[in-house]
């Protein structure tokens, strides 16, 4: 493989243009264009003023929850027999994952530019959920765009959804999963420029969203940081997560990334299997191209149409990868595994069975790869991982693969 | 050839006082076989220059309609290299009429500009317009279009404001495309007389002639259109034709053409006064 060079500071990313190395950018039609800078500028003024941040702290400690635990997974340690594992509980933020730390940033920013009607995309449902949620809260009307196979396998998220107030678009153009609610939500905001606001999920889409995600998510890596400081008296060896558009991932990386010593790894769905075509590894199964505004590994066929992506959860449901986990992959900084459905569900009960905490689906990937990383780092190791979501979504899905009726 | 293909048609059209009429059809919509056919139809048809979209399963700025196309044509196997040996089919007996291809950037990566437009040039296409390569992401692009002698045909849309227009015309050849709503293809009907302001102001900056499409679908419109802009862009009701005469199993190439023709008379008597049109 062509690796760069190390550098200096990872955290120097993106440049300007929104590039994080070749990956990133603005690939969007040009209707849209005014529209990203505008928002660009509205988020670096926003992060700038001490009375925006002041406002988001509170709604993040008083709303959301935070900070969130650090927990120290005493019995999933003594199962996989190595290196120390320590669980960072954002499964315990209101509406039960991380999601809502990127929504009530940009909410907040949303309302200070004026806008007056907000769209997203779903895939689990989680980040729909955490968008209605917001909105409820501040009272603007939602739009939330999810794949018709999506609202089928997360009927509790559309319920939830409906119940918040908002509106949800069942999506049945393409593959009918999260990057064809991708679609229908930029179709959405290109036609309603004067009012919208997109509230992008993912650390992907056109820049700034990637920087401007990863922003409001590495509150969770800040946190983190300080109290594995706090806690152990010094930073993990790796912190893991798993990667579908790779929010989650990035908002724990980016307070590591010049801590050479911490080993960053992100987990990708694998699906079938990497020997199948039944995937939605970015990296470990896919190249770059161009998709939602961003350049960035895609699952693609030969000639550059995208493949449907296939996981069991459909959070990492997703056939591309945020671009700078694609940078972190190309310059050697983070390292991108993958993990199976039938992995991650028995993770899932193990999680359950061992800690009393039902992990998300797509958490349960990044579970799933703890036995060889505590086996590798040995039982002086420490590790990190994100306990991004709660599974409670997730039972009609998991009871159905076990063969169980609920 | 090129560059100078697509300026000779303006020249012929300002020379004949008149708007010129563009047709977008999808690249094997509905096989390849009737895409060809409807092509090389197209100029007897009443089409001034000609878009050929080249098909992407991620259509983010298309309504349904360019949508289905797009999936009737992958379902028939079409990619970007089929598009151009389209071209090239139509080529070999039409030399004058511009193609301009369409489409998105994915598939242009894989071969990679440099290849791409050496293979597109060969193939007889004149032009390129990629929705989603804004101009700050298309100098690679321009720099393997220019190489070739190829236009990188610009979008200006109701967003473009007069900071941004110099911007959007940078690098720009052949004719710029007003996006005449914001919105996607096909489903909002542009308003002729607040289009009117921005085609001038589009040319002006550019000192190109300005196609109008987006919103443009029936002959009244077309006409409309065709009275402040250069040139008239139909896609969407096109490519309905296509769907809507599968749907009735009719001869597809038939039912097309005639729409164009219909489409193509409204532009071309839309300045000469009325008789009665």
């Amino acid at each position: 493989m062509n690796k760069i060079a190390p550098l200096n500071d990872y955290t120097a990313y993106p440049d300007r243009s929104g590039r994080f190395g070749d990956y990133g950018g603005r690939y969007v039609p040009e209707t849209l264009m005014p529209l990203v800078h505008e928002l660009e500028a509205a988020f670096r003024a926003a992060i700038a003023d001490p009375a925006f941040r002041g406002e988001l702290d509170g709604y993040l400690t008083h709303y959301v929850g935070r900070p969130s635990p650090l927990y120290f997974a005493e019995r999933l340690t003594r199962k996989f027999g190595g290196a120390k594992v320590y669980l960072k509980r954002e499964e315990l933020n209101h509406t039960g994952a991380h999601k809502i730390n990127n929504c009530m940033g940009q909410i907040l920013l949303a309302m200070r530019m004026g806008k007056t009607r907000i769209i997203a995309e779903t895939g689990a449902g989680q980040h729909g959920v955490a968008t209605a949620t917001v909105c409820a809260r501040f009272g603007l009307p939602c739009v939330v765009y999810m794949g018709a196979v999506d609202v089928e396998r997360q009927k509790p998220n559309v319920f939830r959804m409906n119940l918040l107030g908002a509106k949800v678009e069942a999506v049945t153009s393409g593959s009918s999963t999260l990057k064809d609610a991708m679609n229908e939500a930029l179709r959405d905001w290109v036609t309603n420029v004067h009012d919208t606001y997109y509230l992008i999920g993912s650390a992907a889409g056109p820049h700034p969203y990637p920087e401007m995600v990863r922003e409001f998510q590495a509150v969770m890596g800040r946190e983190a940081r300080e109290q594995i400081l706090q806690v152990e008296g010094r930073l993990p060896d790796a912190v893991v997560a798993c990667v579908g558009g790779g929010s989650n991932a990035i908002g724990m990386f980016h307070p590591f990334l010049n801590d050479e010593g911490v080993r960053l790894i992100g987990v990708e769905a694998s699906g079938d299997g990497m020997d199948t075509e039944r995937h939605a590894a970015a990296i470990n199964g896919g190249r770059p191209g161009v998709l939602h505004g961003n350049r960035t590994y895609l699952i693609q066929d030969p000639v550059g149409q995208i493949t449907e992506a296939h996981s069991i959860s459909a959070g990492l449901d997703y056939p591309g990868i945020g671009p700078e986990h694609a940078f972190l992959h190309d310059v050697g900084r983070a390292e991108y595994l993958t993990c199976t459905d039938r992995e991650a569900l028995d993770a899932f009960q193990l999680c359950a069975e061992l800690e009393g905490i039902i992990p998300a689906l797509e958490t349960s990937h990044a579970l799933a790869r703890l036995p060889e990383i505590c086996a590798e780092l040995g039982p002086e190791g420490i590790i990190v991982v994100n306990l991004s979501g709660r599974g409670d979504k997730d039972v009609n899905t998991v009871a159905q693969a076990l063969g169980r009726s609920i | 050839m090129s560059r100078a293909r697509i300026d000779a048609r303006f020249a012929r059209l300002r020379a004949e006082g008149r708007a010129g009429f563009v047709t977008y059809i999808m690249a094997g919509d509905p096989d390849p076989e009737t895409a060809l056919a409807i092509l090389e139809g197209l100029p007897a048809a009443g089409a001034d220059l000609i878009e050929v979209g080249f098909p992407f399963s991620d259509p983010l700025a298309e309504g349904p309609p360019i949508q289905r196309a797009a999936q009737r044509a992958l379902g028939r196997g079409m990619t970007l290299q089929k598009t151009l040996d389209l071209v090239a089919a139509f080529r070999r007996k039409d030399a004058e009429t511009p193609v301009i291809l369409m489409g998105y950037a994915n598939p242009l990566e894989t071969p990679g500009y440099v290849a791409f437009a050496r293979a597109a040039a060969e193939a007889g296409v004149d032009g390129l317009i990629v929705v989603d390569i804004p101009p700050e992401e298309a100098d690679p692009l321009a720099d393997a279009l220019d190489a070739e002698d190829l236009s990188l045909i610009r979008l200006a849309t109701p967003t473009t404001d007069d900071r941004r227009l110099p911007v959007v015309v940078r690098r720009t050849s052949g004719f710029v495309y007003y996006v005449s709503v914001a919105g996607v293809t096909g489903v909002k009907e542009a308003d002729a007389g607040a289009v009117a302001p921005n085609v001038e102001r589009v040319r002006a900056a550019s000192g190109l002639p300005v196609a109008v499409g987006f919103g443009v679908r029936t002959e009244e419109r077309a006409a409309e259109v065709a009275r402040i802009a250069d040139a008239v862009v139909v896609g969407s009701a096109l490519v309905d034709e296509v769907a809507d005469a599968l749907a009735a199993n009719e001869d597809v190439t038939g039912r097309v053409l005639t729409k164009v023709a219909a489409l193509a008379k409204s532009v071309r008597t839309a300045r000469t006064p009325s008789r009665g049109a």
